[in-house]
């Protein structure tokens, strides 16, 4: 049956988006459009004495300038998205969470809590004009003192982000299995760290951008946004205004990339709606790249201090954690980031006793949001640079430490004894972790390169090796649906609610339409990123989009099959079961000669007194399914980098990266290894490059591409890529996600890695980006160190 | 991100830029390939009224040979230099440090003279020049010219002695004798940054390995391009032993002052350049050595 899904199919989109002709939103121009340009807070933390906007308003060309005081009271503040948020009672009971309401005003009223919140925004007939009067505008600032270190912010006394939160904490909860400080006790050998990942941006290519056009006629608005769930846009923007959501209609176009940070809703995507209904005009606003680096939604920010008993042979007994997110002056998604940290820490490995506190604190720069991977990077490298400093406290090789603590095969189905962030038991459902482990090392030869790297000492090089592993809930619901019709010209036409940020929606979700209909992938029109055909959706994050959208997919194609065999059955005097349909032929198997297309059934299927179908047949070929997975699926992987450093520069030469990984039925190979590429990518960044500063005032140091450091083609290697498929068991397809895992372990393996290298030293690296200067310190300071040591 | 409002002017030869330079000079810059300027524009960093965009002008995109030096006219494109034999036979050191120079569309469109005139203390071809003292000949607008040496020309971070009237027209690399040897090393968070520390340095040996000849400069540690003149005299005689490169490391750490940023400390920058320094000698006498100072 399988015969379009396993294949590396062309994408469907590809010729657009390469050519030049595919319709992002600045792209899109409507006749009479205006556009925005947005005054942003140059302070961290003040209060907004006075803004001056009368020169803006007479500069020839301007239609609005709107401040925090003009929309007071009118448009409703964004909220944490309860979709996201809400802690099902279970989980309530098992973690206790405190939680404390916070918001953003879509415009700063009274005081700004991070630099480049928006203060005011101008309409004009273009951006020129636009950005001219918004140098016009005046904001007096009265500063306050702002809160930069979460630690200082949950302080008693300290100033408060927002005035409801208490101690800045918005969210703290506590996780515990089995008794960790008992076993911490009794213990020989007990280690303890402080493990930082670091503040990041997401960096899509195509950076957000919006255009409202209102119909005063029909009271319609039309939204375009560059997100990734043009349903929670709708919704918010349906709450933040007071209008009726299905007057409201989101398109998400051709999106560039969207990591995470597009899955929220910014202020803009409420502001520009408000201003094209009050202007009677449709209004584009596009953000630039200072914008995307100072106002778009940032991530990660977590300090763990881990506490972890172990035996001589490197069995892990406990892991206590306590760990902090500092999740910028709001928090929208809750415990989503931080939850996922609490239920993925442990991975691959079995740690019995486990105890977590997590809490979510409120300091004065751009609110986090998730980024692919949302809270696993951070447990990952927690984890794996714990598992590192073991084997190392222990001297051996990492590789053991991994084995003994590792999952076995004869366990899966696996319950870690939790519960997942839906409510669901962790319950991991596939996986050969240690297979997966050894074809890893088989990859790399990792005897080999043990004895390249003794050789390589000899001759002053310094190469090292560092492994990290991950298990993965992917495929989160609550649901997504596909709404599957025949036309007249025999197509399939397929609306799915999960859009695109060019991850190949258009063509995979094609490709298992054509198998389950016995069609091409041609056969079939994807349609996606639309609220105006679906009335529910969810949209593309948490690796989910193949797992619940093409799950659908499936199923409604086969409800349309169903269909599609009874009319034919009809047609051609056969039992529907004896109907077989073959690259769009449908025919009866006794006689494949004399066949039907699905232009012959949508005829027959048509409304019509002569021929009539029977009663027990609704007219028209269309189906509607809506999936919704009974909890996660657990994908799961093995990275290796290899490096080698340069002692005296700290300069890092990541030689080879590999990886094995498990994402169950393989849908498309190619876009499966492009994801898990592009993912290892944004990993290396993470682990190298990349990290948004803001100094003690809160400013942000990092806002233009000089400083925040993004990877580039030259900094990262061609992954070399090894498969496994353990089939999922919660779905029909098998599929599990594959869309964050590649950003999730490369941190960890590259910081082991060029511990590896310097083992000589025992330097300890729990802080990212591994940067040549941080690097040349840590080698300093232990070379100063072992000379003290040789001196005495 | 878009620029405030100004007035565009395109001369189409020298005498005419230098008319509007003299017309305009004071609230005017001068437009070549646009690579710095167009973004601080765009940031609205800078609001000059007037932009003179001297790129249509042909007669000053060259590279020759004159005496003893390459001649390179100011609106040369960092990829004719990239692509010249005749760079690659008569100065090599200038080849090899082309291709630090951010990435193959900023050289596409960046120019020579917009390079040296923009006064970057880490830009590659300044620290050539100033490494190989060359000249850097200035257009007024009365039709004269002038010709200063690096140390002449750039004064401080972003600021050279160029006024608002004047231009840069045409800037001079002494030739590279083909017995010499010469390397230059950058090392820069990412391919095409702008580098942490950088070294361009040239030397002639004798026989045995003794340093008959050295010139070296550093960039990116100093607010301009610095020569190392006491490791330049320092190291005349001597063969680069351990303790030789110790002292040209050391040396060099106290001929630089960096400022610490958010890719290094200062203190890591000071080492580096010291480090680069001593790798950069080592491989321009290893060059030397083979008589052979092709660069790959």
């Amino acid at each position: 049956m399988k015969k379009y899904v396993g294949q590396s199919v062309k994408r469907k989109e590809d010729y657009r988006l390469v050519t030049g002709t595919g319709q992002f939103v600045a792209d899109i121009k409507l006749a009479g459009m205006l556009e925005a340009v947005f005054v942003r807070s140059p302070q961290a933390h003040a209060i907004i004495r006075h803004i001056d906007t009368s020169k803006a308003k007479e500069l020839p060309g301007v239609h609005a300038v709107l401040i925090g005081d003009d929309i007071k009271g009118i448009i409703n503040p964004i909220t944490q998205f309860e979709s996201h948020s809400a802690v099902p009672p279970n989980v309530a009971k098992e973690i206790n969470p405190k939680i404390q309401y916070n918001d953003e005003s879509v415009l700063a009223i009274d005081k700004v809590v991070y630099v480049g919140q928006p203060v005011a925004v101008v309409v004009a007939d273009n951006r020129y004009i636009a950005e001219d009067a918004a140098d016009l505008i005046k904001v007096e600032y009265e500063q306050l003192k702002p809160m930069v270190d979460p630690y200082e912010a949950m302080k008693e006394g300290s100033p408060l982000v927002q005035n409801q939160v208490e101690q800045n904490i918005q969210m703290e909860f506590h996780l515990s299995i089995g008794d960790a400080k008992r076993v911490e006790q009794q213990s020989n050998h007990v280690l303890k760290a402080r493990v930082k990942t670091p503040r990041l941006s997401s960096n899509p290519i195509e950076t957000r951008g919006v255009i409202a056009d209102y119909d005063n006629r029909t009271d319609q608005i039309h939204v375009w946004s560059a997100t990734q769930l043009p349903f929670e846009v709708r919704a918010t923007i349906a709450h933040c205004l007071g209008w009726t959501e299905q007057n409201i209609r989101v398109t998400a176009p051709d999106v560039g990339g969207g990591f995470g940070p597009k899955g929220g809703v910014h202020p803009e995507e409420i502001l520009i709606p408000y201003i094209s209904k009050r202007l009677n005009r449709p209004v584009k606003w596009v953000e630039d790249r200072l914008e995307h680096l100072t106002s778009a939604r940032q991530s990660r920010d977590q300090v763990h201090d881990v506490i972890v008993a172990y035996n001589s042979d490197g069995t892990i007994l406990s892991l206590r954690d306590e760990f902090v997110v500092d999740s910028g002056a709001v928090n929208f998604f809750g415990f989503t980031c931080a939850y996922n940290t609490a239920y993925h820490l442990r991975g691959a490995y079995k740690i019995p006793n486990y105890d977590i506190k997590s809490r979510i604190v409120l300091t004065n720069k751009t609110p986090n949001v998730p980024f692919r991977g949302a809270g696993r990077p951070e447990a990952v490298f927690t984890m794996d640079r714990v598992i590192d400093m073991i084997a190392r406290k222990l001297k051996l090789d990492p590789v053991e430490v991994m084995k003994r603590n590792m999952i076995q095969a004869h366990e899966m189905p696996y319950d870690q004894g939790i519960l997942v962030k839906d409510g669901a038991r962790l319950i991991y459902d596939s996986g050969d972790y240690p297979a997966a482990l050894n074809q890893a090392l088989a990859m790399v030869d990792y005897e080999g390169f043990r004895e390249r790297q003794k050789e390589l000492k000899k001759a002053g090089k310094n190469i090292g090796i560092g492994i990290s592993s991950y298990v993965e809930g992917t495929g989160a619901g609550p649901f997504e649906g596909a709404l599957l019709s025949v036309d007249s010209t025999g197509k399939v036409i397929a609306h799915l609610g999960a859009s695109p940020q060019g991850q190949g929606h258009e063509t995979v979700f094609a490709q298992i339409g054509a198998d389950a209909l016995g069609l091409t992938p041609d056969d079939i029109v994807i349609k996606v990123g639309d609220t105006a055909v679906l009335p529910f959706g969810a949209g593309t994050y948490a690796s989910r989009s193949a797992v619940n959208a093409g799950s659908a997919m499936h199923e409604a194609s086969l409800k349309l099959r169903n269909k599609v065999v009874a009319i034919a059955g009809i047609i051609l005097g056969t039992l529907p079961d004896e109907i077989v349909i073959e690259e769009g032929k449908i025919f009866s198997k006794e006689n494949p000669s004399h066949f039907l297309t699905l232009q012959d059934i949508y005829k027959r299927s048509r409304p019509a007194a002569r021929p009539p179908l029977p009663s027990e047949i609704e007219p028209g070929l269309q189906v509607t399914h809506y999936f919704v997975p009974p909890t996660v699926t657990f994908a799961s992987s093995v990275h290796i980098a290899e490096v080698e450093v340069d002692k005296e520069t700290g300069f890092v030469d990541l030689q080879n990266y590999s990886v094995v990984h498990d994402c169950g039925t393989v849908i498309n190979p190619m876009i499966v290894d492009g994801q898990v590429q592009g993912g290892i990518a944004q990993g290396i960044g993470s682990a190298l490059y990349e990290e948004v500063v803001y100094n003690e005032s809160g400013q942000l140091l990092t806002g233009t591409y000089m400083d925040y450091l993004l990877p580039t083609s030259m900094e990262i290697p061609t992954v070399k890529k090894g498969h496994q498929q353990h089939l999922s068991t919660r779905n029909p397809l098998g599929v599990k996600g594959v869309g964050e895992g590649g950003a999730i372990s490369p941190p960890a393996a590259i910081a082991n890695a060029i511990v590896d290298a310097l083992s000589d030293l025992e330097i300890v690296i729990n802080q990212l980006p591994v940067s040549p200067s941080r690097l040349r310190g840590l080698i300093k300071e232990a070379e100063k160190k072992q000379s003290t040591i040789l001196s005495k | 991100m878009k620029p405030a409002v100004f007035s565009y002017l395109r001369p189409t030869n020298l005498q005419e830029a230098l008319m509007f330079l003299e017309e305009y000079g004071e609230d005017a810059k001068i437009l070549s390939g646009g690579q710095s300027l167009i973004p601080t524009m765009n940031m609205r960093l800078s609001a000059p009224a007037y932009l003179i965009d001297i790129s249509r002008i042909s007669d000053l995109n060259y590279i020759k040979l004159d005496g003893d030096f390459l001649a390179v006219g100011a609106l040369t494109k960092h990829k004719d230099i990239e692509n010249s034999d005749l760079v690659k036979e008569a100065c090599p050191l200038l080849s090899e440090a082309i291709r630090w120079v951010g990435h193959a569309q900023i050289r596409n469109r960046g120019t020579v003279g917009g390079s040296i005139a923009h006064g970057d203390p880490s830009a590659e071809l300044p620290c050539v020049l100033t490494a190989l003292r060359g000249e850097i000949v200035i257009a007024n607008v009365d039709g004269s010219e002038e010709v200063l040496v690096p140390e002449e020309f750039f004064l401080t971070y972003m600021l050279t002695s160029l006024q608002p009237d004047q231009m840069v027209k045409e800037v001079r690399f002494p030739i590279i004798p083909k017995e010499s040897g010469s390397a230059f090393l950058e090392l820069a968070r990412r391919h095409g940054d702008f580098g942490l520390a950088e070294v361009a340095a040239v030397v002639d040996i004798d026989d045995e390995g003794h340093l008959l000849n050295v010139k070296i400069a550093v960039g990116g540690v100093n607010p301009t391009p610095t020569a190392l003149e006491q490791v330049e005299e320092y190291l005349i005689g001597k063969k680069l032993t351990d303790e030789v490169l110790r002292q040209v490391s050391d040396l060099t750490q106290e001929s630089v002052d960096p400022e610490s940023d958010l890719h290094g400390t200062a203190e890591y920058r000071r080492e580096l350049a010291g480090t680069l320094t001593v790798r950069a000698l080592k491989i321009a006498v290893e060059r030397a050595r083979g008589g052979n100072n092709n660069v790959q």
